[in-house]
């Protein structure tokens, strides 16, 4: 009887010890982050484990740059448009594939799945040149434009999903009242759809916040860059002197707004993310 | 197309990829309500389609046509217009020694470099995925918060994952070093990043911290359909769990694990972001990826660097069709 109380406890210890190495293994980088992000330049270089001084210097430096602020702009209208764009066309393409049965179907899913696995440097140089044909190149025009490569396969997919889930019965009303289409969309579907647009909104703006490649190919000045190729390109006198004080502040203005969104809505990214993959 | 409509609403859907979209989709009742109806429903179908068909010709089918044009042509980024045919030249030629990207030895080590990366990568994923699932998946207090924690190395761009990685590396004031020296692993500090045997571990080390809770998400969500009754009758025969795992829970849920598994190894086939933050164009950890670009941008060879993503788009086309053509198979295995 000892004996199996001791093991259970013995499991239950581990158990609560896995979980501890877990929480820590997966929220420690950011955490260090944060500490080093508070730290006054002359302390930067002593390791400690704790936040011991509340220095917020490099908040300052960082935010009284105007080409950090620009690129926090930047990326804040590339994504918002990303995630507008996606949710328009997605939505109505989302229709279209949920709800109607016709030739050439599964042939368009398959062209959106097949888009959805491009590697991007494949249409790396063929992009450039559509983005400098419409003029677009080193602006957030050429972004949002070339963002929707990866947004749109995704976002199709979700709500598709979503869509077929939606009884029929909702639509057959509508049908024999003689609504359109659209306004079948708009007013029947859309309401109950809002969880889901919630949802891949969410996932298109974190991706379009986090793009780095094209971010970084498309645009030349610093006033035209996005966050994360700001954050990249941060340097200083020589390669390994590299202010890292305002990097890790840095890093922390622009993550701390997405893991308080992924924290809030986790149901919400879990469901998007599983309807995404597993159903696709 | 109208008088079929009868026939093809009893024959089952075609097959999807990955299989389970067309059964969530419930059959209809009555026929959908006489043909013209019908009619114009197929063409506000196509119609609402355009948009997003465009969009995808635009930013994808148009670019991937001309990148494969300019692979066969001497393009330069300051010259596209001018570009001339040149042939397979940009792929191998021989001109008194074979030049041409098949004949780079850089190139067959970015190409051996993803393959390692996207190996072992995705399989530790795969590992400690399964791991984080099943603890998520165990009732526990507080298990909401661990799981919004999981999420959070998801949550953080590459760049900056990358980033703050490279700060606990640092050869000199690095945390990492600084923790195993304490802990008397190693006696001088290492230089992770750059290291050329160390510097592809480090890269694996951030992607895997990256990467894991989106396996473990899907995992998880594939645990919790599982039916109890299985474990029940495992547990009133007193068999052991780990035994139960490997016998009734990992069969179960490695359809959802391949699929995550899959989609991890797509995106590591073609990591770019944090590599070049990490080790920016280092030959130790040079990938597909940041060869073409290198040569695409850095270099200006526009030509060359097409040949390059070519390639790689074949690469991954290839790894594509193959998941494609077992997921069909198992569907119609399965049904």
């Amino acid at each position: 009887m000892t004996l199996r109380r001791l093991k259970a406890i013995a499991l239950k210890t581990g158990f609560w010890l896995l979980v501890a190495v877990l929480v820590l293994y997966a929220i420690f980088p950011f955490y260090y982050a944060i500490v080093t992000s508070l730290k006054p330049s002359s302390q930067l270089f002593e390791v400690s484990y704790w936040v011991d001084s509340l220095d917020f210097s490099n908040y300052v430096t960082v935010l009284s740059q105007p080409t950090f602020l620009a690129a926090i702009r930047n990326s804040v209208v590339v994504a918002l448009s990303v995630v507008l764009i996606a949710l328009l066309l997605g939505l109505t393409a989302a229709w279209a594939l949920g709800r109607v049965r016709f030739r050439g179907r599964t042939t368009v899913m398959m062209i959106v799945l097949g888009v959805s696995m491009f590697p991007q440097v494949a249409v790396l140089s063929g992009l450039f040149e559509v983005i400098r044909t419409l003029d677009l190149y080193n602006s957030p025009g050429g972004l949002i434009l070339s963002y929707t490569i990866f947004t749109l396969p995704f976002t199709v997919w979700i709500l598709t999903t979503f869509m077929r889930q939606l009884p029929d019965e909702l639509e057959e009303a509508a049908i024999v009242d003689g609504a359109s289409p659209w306004v079948t969309l708009t007013k029947v579907f859309m309401p109950l759809l809002w969880p889901a647009m919630a949802t891949t909104g969410l996932l298109a703006f974190i991706a379009a916040w986090n793009e780095f490649l094209f971010a970084l190919t498309f645009t030349l000045t610093d006033s035209q860059r996005t966050v994360p190729v700001a954050i990249a390109l941060i340097s200083g006198g020589s390669q390994y002197e590299l202010p890292w004080g305002p990097i890790m502040a840095a890093s922390v203005i622009v993550t701390v707004p997405l893991v308080v969104l992924v924290v809030i809505f986790q149901r919400r990214i879990v469901s998007g993310l599983t309807a995404g993959a597993v159903k696709g | 197309m109208a008088n079929r409509q009868p026939t093809m609403a009893q024959t089952p859907a075609a097959p999807t990829p990955g299989g389970t979209l067309e059964t969530t989709q419930p059959v209809r009742p009555r026929r959908e309500r006489g043909t013209r109806v019908r009619r114009r429903r197929v063409r506000a179908a196509w119609l609402f389609l355009t948009p997003m068909l465009v969009g995808l010709a635009l930013v994808a089918g148009w670019p991937l046509a001309r990148t494969f044009w300019f692979s066969v042509t001497d393009a330069s980024l300051s010259s596209l217009e001018g570009a001339n045919f040149i042939g397979l030249e940009n792929y191998l030629v021989y001109d008194n020694g074979w030049y041409g990207i098949l004949a780079d030895p850089l190139w067959w080590q970015s190409v051996w470099n993803t393959l390692y990366f996207a190996l072992v990568s995705v399989s530790l994923e795969a590992v400690l995925g399964v791991i984080v699932a099943l603890v998520l998946n165990a009732h526990f207090r507080g298990r909401t918060l661990v799981r919004a924690a999981m999420l959070i190395p998801w949550a953080i761009p590459t760049v900056v994952s990358a980033k703050i990685w490279a700060w606990m590396l640092n050869d000199q004031f690095g945390i990492i070093n600084h923790l195993l020296m304490t802990l008397g692993l190693i006696d001088a500090p290492l230089s992770w990043t750059a290291d050329a045997s160390l510097s592809m571990w480090a890269v694996i080390m951030v992607d895997v911290w990256k990467a894991t809770p989106f396996v473990a998400l899907l995992v998880l969500a594939a645990l919790q359909m599982l039916p109890s009754d299985c474990y029940e009758a495992a547990k009133v025969d007193g068999i052991h769990p780990v035994r139960v795992f490997f016998r009734v829970t990992l069969p179960l849920i490695t359809p959802a694990l391949l699929v995550a598994v899959i989609f991890r190894a797509l995106d590591a086939l073609r990591v770019f972001d944090v590599i070049y933050v990490l080790t920016s164009n280092a030959a130790s950890t040079m990938t597909m990826s940041i060869y073409a670009r290198q040569q695409l941008v850095e270099f200006q060879d526009v030509g060359y660097g097409s040949a390059a993503s070519t390639l790689l788009f074949m690469i991954i086309a290839l790894v594509t069709v193959v998941y494609l053509y077992l997921g069909r198979r198992q569907l119609g295995g399965g049904s």
